[in-house]
């Protein structure tokens, strides 16, 4: 059954109709649970679970302890094009906004490379927009390669590929794959993007299965709040990467919670996902799927990242820059894709994190 | 009591806690916690060796008299779970390396299959290998013949703090292999520390509930004593469980 079939069980289901009448008694027995169904975690999700929020932290907090313990894996996005065929009208790479554009030389990518392990961060994100023709997969593939003699983990967030090209990678040295399936809603996401790859939902859906057949240690989910109703996204998101842990039971699974961020563009979001939301929907995913890594980026204030230690999370983006080779050029040489909140540098968010009782891991992993 | 040494890979141990490293809030804690259990052996995990950077090494934390053992968490077989062995062997310095193969990133169930085989790979080149498996008594024999220096069954899925749920296994493993039992994950309160030690289990490895409590340097010096009453309680010889009461003065005596 692929997760296409799964989702579909659900098209006519009202959430709405379903969320606004789960009661407090409904939250408190899903909450008891030791493993929650679906339709738990759609209680927790519901607005009635706000009024649970306190007693739905302190127990994600706990399983996670008990699952991860204290420790706080730090990352970094590495950005090495912005050129993008497609047109989501939400994202400041769209091709339709009139911005700077370039691709990293493989020479800027070794000196971007350099200053953030310099940085002390050992695993990386590398992200392109989504242009096979400025960003071919023999550019990635070298990329991968360049990235892998300076940290020890190379996640990959580009556009979506055959399993081949995925194997492809791999050999390279990619180790995971963030994808986020932007909306799961399949009418709003045909709306969302109108024109180029990105506008097949299907092929969309079925990424992380294909990286996960090219055997992908990491495999990340997640959708893009202010999207669209937060309840319906983070419900898919969830059963989505419950689907990924039975299916390929050797990769970590992860999600992520990205809201949007003012970005180049005119796009307003549809729905504005509240601090007390996020705390939600992360608990829930937490106590929905115990061993899930979930990260939070440098989109969220300080602030806030630091209260979302003990709730949860597993990652942290660290001293992030969103610009294509943004880390080498304090001229400006492109637009980022979004606004970063957190501007901290790896060293304050290590601090940080000790500030929490926690503590920062750089190293997870080991070169084989 | 004071002379209750054990010898294990060719090391003498007094102290029959192994303390896993993985889950501290501050990697300073660790000598704290080494003093109130009085652990003689630490494992570690390789991917979390940082030698680019010593402040953040796992290593420059524990003292110089304890055993460290590295392990190979994070390794899908028996391929990936060897060569993270040779580079524990480079960087570690010691033969000693616990193999923990896990294909399963829910439940992180160790693979017993893949497990066997890294061991006999392993040992044959000469490390001391201690083997974290599911409780299983074919799985326990493979591994024994392939020489290694213990085998670690799990009590229950790894940070359950469920306990003992594994029980019976374990005792037949007790009861059949010679390689000293080491019970792994899932020790969740000093009471099944102690328990696992009445059985007759060699020693223990325990990480989760000493991170996860309030005060980890109180709750590790309740292991060390847990465990010590569980061993002396062995060594005394538990009287036998009967379900009926036996009387004192017994009915048939007169046929005497
Ligand atoms: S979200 Fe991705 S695919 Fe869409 S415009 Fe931005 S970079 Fe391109």
């Amino acid at each position: 059954m692929t997760f296409y079939d799964i989702k579909r069980q659900y098209n006519t289901f009202d959430f709405e109709n379903y969320t606004t009448g789960v009661s407090d008694k409904m939250v408190e027995s899903s909450m008891q649970k030791e493993i929650l169904n679906d339709m738990d975690f759609l209680n927790l999700l519901s607005p009635k679970a706000l009024n649970h929020i306190e007693e739905m932290a302190q127990k994600a907090h706990e399983t996670s302890i008990k699952h991860f313990g204290k420790g706080i894996l730090l990352y970094a996005p590495l950005y090495v094009s912005n050129f993008c065929i497609n047109n989501c009208i939400y994202c400041g790479f769209s091709t339709k906004n009139k911005i700077k554009r370039k691709v990293l030389s493989f020479e800027e990518i070794e000196e971007n490379c350099k200053i953030v392990s310099e940085y002390g961060i050992r695993h990386i994100l590398l992200v392109t927009g989504e242009s096979s023709v400025k960003t071919p997969l023999s550019y990635l593939k070298k990329c991968v390669e360049i990235l892998k003699n300076y940290f020890d983990v190379v996640d990959i967030e580009i556009y979506p590929l055959e399993e081949s090209g995925y194997k492809e990678l791999a050999d390279a040295g990619a180790d995971g794959l963030t994808i986020y399936q932007e909306t799961y809603n399949e009418e709003l996401y045909k709306l969302l993007h109108t024109q180029g790859a990105k506008s097949d939902y299907k092929y969309r859906l079925d990424t992380c299965k294909r990286a996960g057949k090219a055997n992908y240690r990491n495999l990340n989910v997640g959708v893009l709040l202010g999207l669209n109703d937060f309840v319906s996204e983070i419900f898919f998101a969830g059963i989505h990467a419950k689907y990924l842990q039975k299916s390929f039971s050797s990769a970590e699974i992860g999600m992520s919670f990205p809201r949007l961020r003012p970005a180049v563009g005119t796009y307003k979001p549809k729905t504005v996902i509240s601090d007390k939301n996020l705390i939600q929907a992360i608990c829930a995913v937490r106590l929905f799927i115990n061993r899930i890594s979930i990260a939070v980026s440098t989109r969220e204030s300080k602030e806030l990242r630091s209260n979302l230690i003990p709730l949860g999370i597993t990652k942290m983006s660290a001293g992030s820059s969103t610009e294509v080779g943004g880390y080498a050029e304090k001229r400006k040489c492109s637009d980022g894709q979004f606004k970063i909140n957190d501007t901290a540098t790896v060293d304050e968010v290590k601090k940080m994190i000790y500030k929490k009782d926690y503590q920062p891991l750089m190293k997870d992993w080991t070169i084989l | 009591m004071n002379k209750d040494f054990f010898n294990i890979a060719g090391i003498e141990l007094k102290s029959r806690i192994f303390i896993g490293s993985g889950k501290f809030s501050n990697n300073k804690l660790i000598p704290e916690i080494i003093k109130s259990s009085q652990a003689q052996v630490m494992t570690v995990a390789v991917r979390r060796f940082d030698f680019q950077n010593p402040k953040e090494n796992i290593l420059s934390y524990i003292p110089e008299n304890i055993h460290v053992m590295p392990n190979t968490s994070g390794a899908r077989n028996a391929d990936e779970a060897v060569r993270i062995a040779h580079i524990a062997k480079n960087a570690a310095k010691t033969d000693l390396i616990k193999i923990e193969i896990i294909n399963d990133n829910k439940y992180l169930l160790p693979d017993n299959y893949q497990t066997a085989k890294a061991c006999e790979i392993l040992a044959k080149e000469g490390f001391k290998v201690f083997a974290y498996m599911n409780a299983d008594l074919y799985a326990a024999r493979d591994m024994q013949n392939a020489g290694v220096a213990a085998v670690m069954p799990l009590g229950s899925p790894i940070g359950t703090n469920k306990g003992l749920k594994t029980k019976e296994m374990i005792r037949i493993l007790t009861e059949e292999i010679i390689a000293p039992i080491i019970v792994d994950a899932g020790i969740g309160k000093p009471s099944d520390a102690c328990e696992c030690m009445e059985m007759g289990c060699a020693a223990v490895m325990i990480n989760t509930s000493i991170s996860s409590s309030q005060n980890p340097v109180l709750m590790a010096e309740a292991f060390k004593d847990a465990v010590n009453a569980g061993r002396k309680a062995f060594l005394a010889k538990l009287g036998a469980v009967s379900d009926r009461a036996k009387a004192s003065s017994p009915l048939t005596d007169f046929l005497n």
